[in-house]
């Protein structure tokens, strides 16, 4: 790859998305296969090393780089050792002494990756920065679309909800708009963060004038803190005023795909029947997370370490 | 008496106007003569044709982190640091450890200054003990120590009931009330400008509001107390708007431009080095020309560099950890050179007034002027030097710039204190 590492998708060339989305297509038999196991990344270790909870992601690399055959190791931390506890650049020195090969991370901050960059050789995949990115969601949401509808292009995807706090919603925005999908975000006001339009995106704060003639609709968890931040009155207003229901969908196109990147708050961002609805991509967007993963993976420690 | 002779260099004085080539001779701390092809045995000789010859600068807001901070800067590199930049006075802040506001501390200032400093010293006194925004620091005595006026820069008094009190307190002596404008509520967990570039960055932003609704009431505050408020590091169009409205009514404000918030837009944060965080922010395009039309038209009286050295483990950290500020003394004349006047944005009377005259009068110091019995405290600079700026070779001990390794107009060649080189 032209990279060498996964920090964010603004960072990648069209070519590149679409040589990990490619490859991912390959990754996916591999699954289904009964020895689900491969020799690719045989000797390599990979070392996830998560600053925030997560289950979804970390599972799902866990799980990629073991059917590459891959050793992995967790280095389990907490958002409060980020304040008191060694600094991250010591962190990052300490991993290249040890020689990992990949490093995945979570932090609650904007851009630490780039920081461990700079002391590390090892390649380094961006599992969530702050409010910032989350490159491996939206490879595998694009992945996700692309696969139910053959196509980025042209297609009209709404993303809706806390758009501010979202590091989904900002690199799907990255991708999307980068491989020619027409993009609408609907939200409070609250929860848009200024200038989004210069980002190359429609902006509305009536998810039912958003999702008109939409191919995918895709929500976002709202977190009940941000109530508390007097950013939205009630969870129940916020369903009522932007929860994806039977109504939104009459608007959309009939074929809309529903996607979330979990964990859903069932009947506040989208209604049960919908979640579980035929239209709904929510649990293959999981299985392909894994797939987008192991090209990653394959990918970046292919070519990617010198 | 030691003598000095500056030959052939271009005497910009705004006190009296003066734009000229002239020879200055200074005898002892003052300046003895001034005039044409003046000649004198027994002189250390400056050869200033084609410098400008300004009164020394004045930095009316910088931190030399002493006492408390020392591993960050100490009044003896701070003010080498300043001398280097071309400053000859620096009133430094009040944020120390512990505060700067009992007499004691500004007593402590003023004898360290005296036995390390290089530059003078004045020190910013607190407006509230122990900058916590209950009670008011001792202002009266204060003053009789001589606290060159008062700020809780960084901490910004956030009852308004107590800073209209501190207002009409220091209205007794009419002392300068120096007010960081910004409500806390407002940028709270901000890193940057909050604007197009905070949110393609993903970073929590500062809106431009939570300086200006602070700007607001210290105006108003002004108006109903009578006394001199100055707004430091002004950095939005509104607020700059705002200032120039308030001065147009007669009310008693003033305000500062820092060097960063004319020369650099919050483009500048993307790739995210630490060295771009801030406080207030770097702004947007149109913030940094509305700071800049307010320098040309006298809107913003006074350019300060807010000069906040850091050791680096303060910045290299990740964004949000990082500290606040950029170690500004030393880039201070090459930035101001560059990008105001080179392109004719001031001329340069304004820039030695914005730099020297118009801080000594808000501080009321005898300084800001060249004239004949005046204090020798001159600053040469070569305006036509091309330098690249090298933050390890930095004096101050902090190295936090993000101007390392731009290329930048204008050069200190000598800075004069009181008759000597330093």
């Amino acid at each position: 790859m032209r990279i060498k590492n996964l920090l964010g998708i603004r960072d990648l060339e069209n070519e590149d998305i679409l040589q990990i989305l490619d490859t991912a297509v390959l990754m996916k038999p591999i699954m289904e296969t009964k020895n689900k196991r491969t020799n690719y990344l045989l000797g390599k270790i990979m070392v996830t090393l998560f600053y925030e909870p997560s289950t979804r992601t970390r599972v799902s690399f866990e799980l990629a780089a073991k059917y590459l055959g891959a050793t992995i190791t967790n280095i389990s931390t907490s958002a409060s050792s980020v304040m008191k506890g060694e600094t991250l650049i010591d962190t990052a020195r300490t991993l290249q002494a040890m020689g990992v090969d990949v490093v995945v991370m979570r932090h609650p901050m904007t851009a630490a990756h780039r920081l461990l960059d700079q002391y590390l050789d090892a390649v380094i995949i961006n599992a969530g920065d702050g409010i910032n990115e989350h490159p491996t969601q939206a490879l595998l949401d694009m992945f996700t679309i692309r696969e139910k509808k053959g196509t980025l292009k042209g297609l009209k995807v709404v993303i809706a909800g806390d758009i501010l706090h979202s590091r989904v919603a900002r690199s799907n925005i990255w991708g999307l708009t980068r491989l020619g999908a027409r993009v609408a975000l609907a939200g409070p006001a609250t929860l848009i963060p200024k200038g989004i339009e210069r980002m190359g995106v429609e902006v509305y704060h009536d998810i039912k004038q958003a999702a008109v003639d939409a191919d995918v609709i895709m929500g976002l968890r709202i977190q009940l803190e941000r109530q508390k931040n007097g950013l939205f009155p009630s969870l129940r207003e916020y369903n009522m005023l932007f929860g994806i229901d039977d109504k939104v969908l009459e608007v959309a196109k009939e074929d809309v795909l529903i996607m979330h990147p979990g964990p859903t708050n069932r009947g506040v961002e989208m209604s049960s029947e919908i979640i579980d609805s035929e239209s709904s991509a929510i649990e293959e967007q999981v299985t392909n997370g894994v797939a987008v993963r192991m090209a990653l993976l394959y990918l970046l420690t292919r070519e990617g370490v010198s | 008496m030691e003598r000095i002779l500056i030959k052939g260099g271009r005497l910009i004085d705004p006190a009296s106007g003066i734009d000229a080539v002239k020879d200055i001779l200074v005898e002892g701390s003052k300046i003895a003569k001034i005039g044409s092809g003046l000649n004198t045995d027994d002189v250390t000789l400056i050869n200033a044709e084609g410098m400008l010859i300004f009164p020394g600068l004045i930095d009316m807001h910088v931190h030399l982190r002493e006492p408390g901070f020392e591993y960050k800067e100490t009044i003896e590199s701070g003010t080498k640091s300043a001398a280097a930049g071309g400053f000859t006075t620096v009133a430094c802040m009040p944020n120390t450890y512990p505060v700067i506001d009992s007499p004691a501390m500004v007593e402590y200032i003023y004898l360290k200054a005296e036995k390390e400093g290089h530059v003078k010293v004045k020190p910013v006194a607190a407006i509230t003990k122990g900058q916590q925004g209950e009670e008011l620091s001792p202002i009266g005595e204060l003053v009789q120590y001589g606290a060159a006026a008062f700020s809780d820069d960084g901490h910004p008094v956030s009852s308004s009931n107590l800073m209209r009190r501190a207002m009409e307190y220091a209205s007794m002596w009419d002392a300068l009330i120096i007010s960081h404008c910004e409500d806390p509520e407002l940028s709270r967990d901000g890193v940057m400008n909050e604007g197009e570039m905070s949110t393609m960055l993903g970073m929590r932003g500062i809106p431009s509001v939570a300086e200006e609704t602070m700007v607001a009431r210290e105006i108003a505050l002004s108006r109903y107390t009578g006394c001199r408020v100055h707004i430091a590091h002004i950095s939005t169009k509104a607020s700059v708007e705002m200032v120039r409205r308030a001065k147009a009514e007669g009310i008693r404000i003033s305000a500062e431009a820092a060097p960063h918030h004319f020369s650099l837009t919050d483009a500048a944060v993307d790739g995210y080095s630490s060295m771009t965080k801030v406080n207030p922010p770097l702004r947007s395009g149109e913030d940094v020309e509305a700071v800049i039309r307010g320098l040309k038209d006298g809107t913003v009286d006074a350019i300060a560099t807010d000069h906040a050295p850091h050791h680096r483990d303060d910045k290299e950290v990740e964004y949000s950890m990082a500290a606040f500020g950029i170690s500004g003394l030393e880039t201070a004349v090459p930035l101001a050179v560059t990008h105001l006047l080179r392109p004719g944005v001031l001329t340069p009377l304004q820039l030695a007034e914005r730099m020297s005259l118009a801080p000594a009068k808000l501080l009321k110091l005898d300084a800001g002027y060249i004239a004949e019995g005046g204090p020798a405290d001159i600053t040469i600079i070569d305006p036509e030097a091309e330098i690249t700026v090298d933050t390890e070779k930095f004096l101050s001990k902090g190295k936090n710039s993000p101007f390392d390794g731009m290329r930048l107009w204008g050069r200190v060649v000598h800075t004069i204190v009181e008759g000597r080189m330093v």
